[in-house]
């Protein structure tokens, strides 16, 4: 047992070392891209007082709150330099219009924000919707990779999609004309298309990928599929050292079960993009273990890769935090915190992979804070051995 | 010569079934079908017709006259892989054929085959999908607003919902399934796909045997992958059908061994390969007709011809478990015909 005195007290002393090394990096580093570019680049001031940035957490509907308390408990251990503006945005205090609304202000303000899932409110406003809308949050990007701890169908994958997060059939433009006949639009702009299809071309260089592959369902869709086909095939041409290919999405769901290791990095429309990043995560572990991040122009948000409140198992501490911490590892990264963030990552890993302690869907019957002190005793032992 | 035909039928209780061999692979693989129905003494006739799209002058496409006749008459069809010519300026063939016959069901059973090894054979998949099949995301309304901005119109009616969704509980009723799950994007899409569900709530009360659940769709294929043989019946608008029936198809082997139905007014049924042309295979005939042979089977029991279709079937899937005289696609080398004779043989014992 680590007392958390102690934890608090060694990570500070690391954590002091850390930032030193980091601002080293930081002024060798080259050129900043999408994601750093959030952080140093934009025109708002960060929020940072006495070193510490401020990051708006959004708990959030059903087991939301569980895994944000996992998160803040492994913060507060690792005293990272990170104050959590805590903002309660779910269905119950929804009825208060100005707290939605001063959640997009944080946002804004803060730059980075680290939230669960929104349930629909009674009044029908779909948060989710609006979040990305209003904060023009347009990249979401989920990477999925096999866990040699948990059993899957299918091993060695490592794909990264890429979801154009605020048009397309999410446009919620719908109306009866006729009794009995509803219409609903999908919106495809050429101006976001090419947006996204920029962004992820950038993302595969940064990353080191090889391929993009451009889902879509052209054949069927010929003006708003076949617009994103050609943002995405004119885009193309300025990397030449990156293939490229496009795919149908039912021969994408498809080659999916049968060879996802085939797949890169891949960038398709809003609903084409929900679909596959929720069977790439089925395929690498499900729900608990695939964290996800969202870039705007001036903001990045972070939160688990499929997004499910879980509503019946609220209260009972059964979900994995683990796609909460990873996605807030992340975070930490995009925050230049590197180490800690690497660090974490790999805690996670590591006791995922060495299965003693394992939640509901990983098999096992732990619960989340166990799971949590699993982390945080696995982030004592890396340390200790560096 | 009506009356005769008409005393024949009777006499040998002869169904006269219309045969569209298509394009590429198709005619061969439906020599095979042909040729196994044969060794099996299925009490079928088949009328073959061509199918091509005729451009219209007034911008409409229509198939060949005696096509159509030949289905309005039969009102049985099994259909092989069609081509549709891109920049022709006329509709997929497909699309066509679902319109002029008024298909509004679509049926894919996915069950895994034996001897078709996939990740997924151990928990087994044995999941059937009920796709709503003329209007959706399918209703082919797109205009270009500005330039730049693109705008397509996707259709729910009332109608068309009902129609799948009484198809589907009857289905499920007629064939002894017990879970029926309509999948949705109602969270987002409230007024089209919530219409959709409020049309499938109205079904479920009428069959009250029938466990009746919906689920949102992209948790569906989260779980789908985790574990297949949870799924039973599952009903969705006709988007959502085509990429999810193309995923189950996937979990168990791929396209080349999924049957389909298409339900149309009138009793009509046409029953159909969905895989493609596969033009590479036509030279060697190294096509694999299972898929169309499956589907001739959903045909027959559609038929009443139950007794003849499990014989094809027990057939077939002894040869696939022997895996000696397979085709190319599932790991053999045999050709088509060559696993068609060995089908024969074994149906004869």
């Amino acid at each position: 047992v680590v007392s958390t005195q102690s934890t608090g007290q060694t990570f500070q002393h690391y954590f002091k070392q850390i930032n030193l090394r980091t601002m080293l990096r930081r002024i060798s580093s080259p050129a900043v891209s999408i994601g750093r570019a959030a952080v140093s680049t934009s025109a708002v001031p960060r929020t940072k007082y006495g070193g510490k940035t401020t990051v708006t957490l959004i708990p959030g509907d059903g087991v939301g709150p569980e895994l944000a308390e996992s998160v803040t408990t492994i913060f507060k251990e690792m005293a990272v330099p990170v104050e959590f503006e805590k903002i309660e945005l779910n269905r119950e205090q929804m009825k208060d219009e100005g707290s939605f609304d001063y959640a997009i202000k944080s946002l804004k303000r803060n730059g980075v924000g680290l939230k669960g899932v929104i349930n629909r409110s009674a009044d029908f406003r779909h948060h989710n919707l609006e979040f990305r809308g209003g904060l023009d949050v347009y990249a979401n990007v989920v990477r999925c990779m096999s866990f040699e701890g948990i059993q899957t169908h299918h091993t060695g994958i490592d794909l990264i999609a890429i979801r154009e997060n605020t048009e397309g059939e999410y446009s919620s433009l719908e109306h009866e004309s006729v009794s009995g006949v509803v219409e609903s639009l999908k919106i495809i702009t050429q101006e976001k298309s090419m947006r996204i299809a920029k962004f992820a071309f950038d993302y595969a260089r940064e990353h080191n990928r090889k391929k993009v592959t451009c889902i879509h369902k052209a054949n069927i869709m010929k003006l708003s599929d076949g617009l994103f086909k050609a943002c995405c095939k004119e885009v193309s041409e300025d990397y030449p050292m990156i293939e490229y290919e496009e795919q149908i999405v039912d021969n994408t769901c498809q080659q999916l079960v049968i060879n996802p290791q085939q797949f890169d990095v891949m960038v398709m429309p809003n609903l084409y993009g929900n679909l596959v990043s929720n069977l790439a995560a089925g395929l690498v572990g499900g729900a608990g273990v695939v964290p996800s991040k969202s870039y705007g122009e001036n903001i990045a948000v972070f939160e688990p890769g499929a997004r499910h409140t879980w509503m019946e198992m609220k209260g009972m501490y059964v979900a994995n935090p683990a796609a909460m911490v990873l996605s807030s590892a992340f975070m930490l990264k995009h925050l230049q915190l590197h180490e800690a963030g690497d660090l974490l990552i790999k805690a996670v890993k590591n006791v995922i992979n060495r299965r003693e302690v394992q939640t509901r869907d990983l098999g096992g019957s732990s619960t989340t804070p166990e799971m949590t002190r699993a982390f945080l005793n696995e982030l004592d032992t890396l340390y200790k051995n560096q | 010569m009506f009356l005769s035909r008409a005393l024949r039928s009777s006499c040998r209780s002869l169904h006269t079934v219309t045969l569209f061999p298509g394009d590429g692979i198709g005619p061969q693989i439906s020599d095979s079908v042909k040729k196994i129905f044969d060794a099996a003494e299925v009490p079928i006739q088949w009328e073959e017709r061509q199918v091509y799209p005729i451009l219209e002058p007034n911008g409409k496409t229509r198939i060949p006259d005696d096509a159509v006749e030949s289905i309005f008459k039969n009102k049985i069809g099994l259909k092989g892989p069609m081509r549709t010519a891109i920049g022709k300026g006329h509709v997929s063939l497909n699309l066509t054929i679902r319109r002029t016959f008024g298909l509004y069901a679509n049926v894919r059973p996915a069950k895994s085959v034996p001897g078709v090894i996939t990740p997924y054979s151990k928990e087994g998949v044995d999941c059937v999908i009920m796709r709503e099949n003329t209007e959706g995301e399918y209703s082919g309304i797109e205009h270009q607003v500005v330039p730049g901005v693109v705008q397509s119109v996707k259709l729910i009616t009332r109608d068309a919902s009902r129609n799948v969704a009484e198809y589907a509980f009857q289905y499920a009723q007629d064939h002894g399934r017990k879970n029926i799950v309509a999948l949705h994007k109602a969270n987002i899409m409230k007024m089209s796909d919530g219409m959709f569900l409020e049309q499938c709530r109205e079904v479920a009360a009428r069959y009250p045997e029938i466990n009746y659940r919906e689920m949102y769709l992209d948790s569906a294929c989260l779980k789908i992958v985790s574990d297949p043989s949870k799924f039973d019946v599952m009903l969705m608008p006709n988007l959502y059908g085509d990429i999810f029936s193309d995923l189950t198809a996937g979990l168990i082997g791929g396209l080349g061994l999924a049957p389909s139905g298409n339900m149309g007014k009138d009793g009509i049924a046409i029953y159909e390969a969905v895989h493609g042309t596969a033009d590479d295979l036509v030279e060697a005939n190294k096509g694999n007709p299972t898929a169309l042979l499956m589907s001739g089977l959903m045909m027959l029991r559609h038929m009443g011809l139950k007794s003849q279709a499990d014989k094809i079937e027990a057939a077939v899937l002894e040869t696939l478990t022997e895996r000696k005289v397979i085709t190319g696609d599932i790991g053999g080398t045999a050709t088509n015909p060559e696993y068609a004779d060995e089908i024969c043989r074994k149906i004869k014992g």
